[in-house]
């Protein structure tokens, strides 16, 4: 266990039924972090979160919160709070008396209640808003009352379950930002669920990826895209091409695979690697598709492929492109180095080597 | 023409509810109230004059016994509500699917037989002779017979029983809305049990307990079978003095000015229960 670490968890396990939402998930939050975990839906990363909060209780396994464990505490003296999905402000009090609610529980004497509760205000952009009904908020509004009502109490931990999914694209932009300023001022450490990666990737300084209830990877989210650990993350971090096909030789760390139209590609081996002859799969980014002839090295690894569709979306641009059978996207640069490409054109698609990954194929 | 139509139809599907408040409620209540202001000054002349309602402030029997039935009421009311809550709670919280329905119905079912009927079902276990009765002295708790009719407790046994399913209806509805973060967020942020209830809970579930309340409250007050059969004749509930006004005594002009008390007095205790819980009529009906 890090000195420094708000939360640690090893081995946790809850099971309903025979199926484990939580599967021996250990993980190690040190102070002042920004950590999400990031999960498709179902992966369990809910019944991790409510278990961090005590609503729940592990089946298996230890929670320590500032080194102390927390598996019998109730949730209402835990040093966590939580910012709900759909944020659960009370409706029958005034945005001063949610924020006061936790404040009146800890007995902190009236008048100094409503200085913290003007400061928190004040912090989170809302001055002079204390009588104002949690109705009459806009969405992003409710939000920020949210999460004032768990940083007025200066939480050790602040849960957070996807609180920006019911906003707007714009808003949710727009807040993705704002929450990790607050972060940063507050120095609160947030264990944030999301399903949305990109959430996840913005505001985060580690990111677990959690699928079928176990962590597939922790990482710094820069990491988390470069050397994705497993399939799974490869393909659920990020737009990824997905090629299948048989190992055929390694060497150098560096993997040929025959694919199943017998042209030859190559990339690096992950840490799930197959054995030679097994089915296997390489990954490559859509950014690190290289188009045409004449740019290409002599060391990087290549592909024939027709041209379906461009699709223009600004600097998202791509291109669809089918090479037996198998759907690729290449990133289409918008600053005029990329060819004018017809419907049906054949080309070469090729990439750096070093930037592909090989691993054993994953379920997802 | 069409707008005559549409007039006409209006109209037609307005007849209904307008004869039912018009001649059922509007008529006999305004009647009542002309009785009401009647004096008979013998067998064949009629004045107009406020004596019956100067009787019942100075008889002091007759509001005597209007304070005793508004008490008793209101605690009849605050009984069933502190009953109902928990049941509630659970059918809106609790019980899932099969157990939810089967535990509304049980509370209806008494409600398909009639207030008769379920008064008589309480008074065979209350009576001298009746179950609990004999219970007791089986288990040598008692010597003799226990008569644990024909008092107080018993007219509110009978009253909550009565009241019981239109408490948890609304109690049920409201506590089905509320979201169950709400009550965590209570927990998590540092309440217990207690604070939840009365900060998180209750606040919610107001409306619900307010349109309870007052359907109860005024279900009491106006009950008539119930104190009589359970308390006997010395129960002195209000509605007794009307019906002895009227049908014993044929005084029909003080029956009438005790009927519009009854009305005018138990909905200005309606009314001070909505200011003083700061809810309005039309939060807690909508």
């Amino acid at each position: 266990m890090g000195v420094e670490s708000d939360l640690f968890c090893s081995g946790l396990v809850r099971r309903f039924g025979s199926n484990a939402a939580v599967d021996h998930v250990s993980l190690d939050v040190p102070a002042g972090t920004f950590f999400s975990i990031l999960g498709p839906s179902g992966c369990g990363k809910t019944t991790l979160l409510r278990l961090l909060a005590g609503f729940d209780r592990p089946d298996e396994g230890d929670i320590h919160i500032r080194g102390a464990r927390m598996n019998d505490v109730p949730p209402n003296r835990r040093p966590v709070n939580m910012v709900f999905q759909h944020l659960a402000l009370f409706p029958t009090m005034s945005v001063g008396d949610n924020i006061g609610y936790g404040l009146k529980r800890q007995k902190v004497p009236s008048a100094e209640r409503r200085t913290r509760i003007a400061r928190v205000l004040e912090q989170v952009g809302l001055p002079g808003m204390e009588n104002r009904n949690p109705g009459e908020l806009s969405g992003g509004q409710r939000q920020r009352v949210a999460l004032a009502r768990c940083l007025v109490l200066e939480p050790t931990l602040l849960l957070l379950d996807e609180p920006l999914g019911a906003l707007d694209l714009k808003l949710r932009e727009q807040m993705k930002i704002e929450l990790k300023h607050l972060q940063k001022a507050f120095g609160t450490t947030f264990v944030y669920i999301t399903h949305d990666q990109s959430e996840a990737m913005v505001m985060s300084d580690q990111v677990a990826v959690m699928n079928d209830g176990r962590f597939e990877q922790v990482a710094p989210p820069e990491e988390l895209y470069r050397e994705p650990a497993t399939p799974f993350v490869a393909g659920f971090v990020g737009d990824n091409n997905r090629l299948a096909g048989k190992l055929e030789s390694v060497r150098d760390g560096l993997a040929d695979l025959r694919l199943d139209d017998g042209s030859l590609v190559r990339g690096r081996l992950g840490q799930t690697a197959p054995n030679i002859g097994d089915r296997a799969e390489l990954f490559i980014r859509p950014e690190s598709l290289v188009l045409g002839g004449d740019a290409l090295k002599s060391e990087y690894s290549s592909l024939r492929a027709s041209v379906t569709a461009t699709l223009f979306d600004g600097a998202n641009s791509r291109l669809e492109a089918d090479s037996a059978g198998q759907t690729l996207y290449a990133r289409l640069p918008q600053d005029g180095s990329a060819p004018r490409l017809r419907e049906g054109a054949s080309l070469q698609l090729a990439w750096d080597p070093m930037l592909a990954r090989v691993f054993a194929p994953g379920a997802a | 023409m069409n707008s005559g139509a549409a007039r006409l139809s209006l109209w037609l599907l307005l007849t209904p509810f307008l004869l039912w408040i018009v001649l059922l409620v509007l008529v006999p209540h305004l009647q009542m109230l002309r009785v009401s202001f009647q004096v008979r000054e013998s067998w064949d002349t009629l004045a107009w004059g406020l004596e019956q309602y100067q009787n019942f402030f100075t008889e002091s029997y007759y509001w005597r016994t209007f304070v005793r039935t508004g008490v008793m009421s209101l605690f009849t009311t605050f009984l069933t509500l502190l009953i109902a809550f928990p049941i509630a709670w659970y059918i809106a919280r609790l019980a899932r699917g099969r157990a939810r329905g089967l535990l509304f119905l049980a509370c209806l079912i008494p409600f398909w037989a009639s207030e008769l009927v379920r008064t008589y079902g309480w008074m065979i276990l209350l009576r001298e002779s009746g179950l609990f009765s004999s219970w007791l002295q089986a288990l040598g708790w008692a010597d003799g017979p226990v008569e644990m009719l024909y008092n107080d407790v018993a007219v509110i046994i009978g009253l909550v029983y009565n009241g019981l399913l239109f408490m948890v209806v609304p109690l049920v509805t409201t506590l089905d809305g509320m979201d169950e973060n709400l009550v965590e967020a209570g927990y998590d942020l540092g309440g217990n049990h207690a604070t939840v209830l009365r900060e998180v809970v209750v606040p919610w579930a107001m409306p619900g307990i307010v349109s309870g309340c007052i359907v109860v409250f005024m279900l009491t007050l106006g009950s008539y079978l119930t104190p009589i059969l359970m308390g006997g004749k010395d129960s002195a509930w209000f509605t007794q003095q009307i019906f002895t006004q009227f049908i014993t005594r044929f005084n029909w002009e003080q029956g009438a000015a005790l009927g519009v008390l009854l009305l005018v007095l138990s909905s200005i205790i309606v009314w001070l229960g909505l200011r003083l819980t700061g809810q309005s009529l039309r939060k807690v009906m909508g």
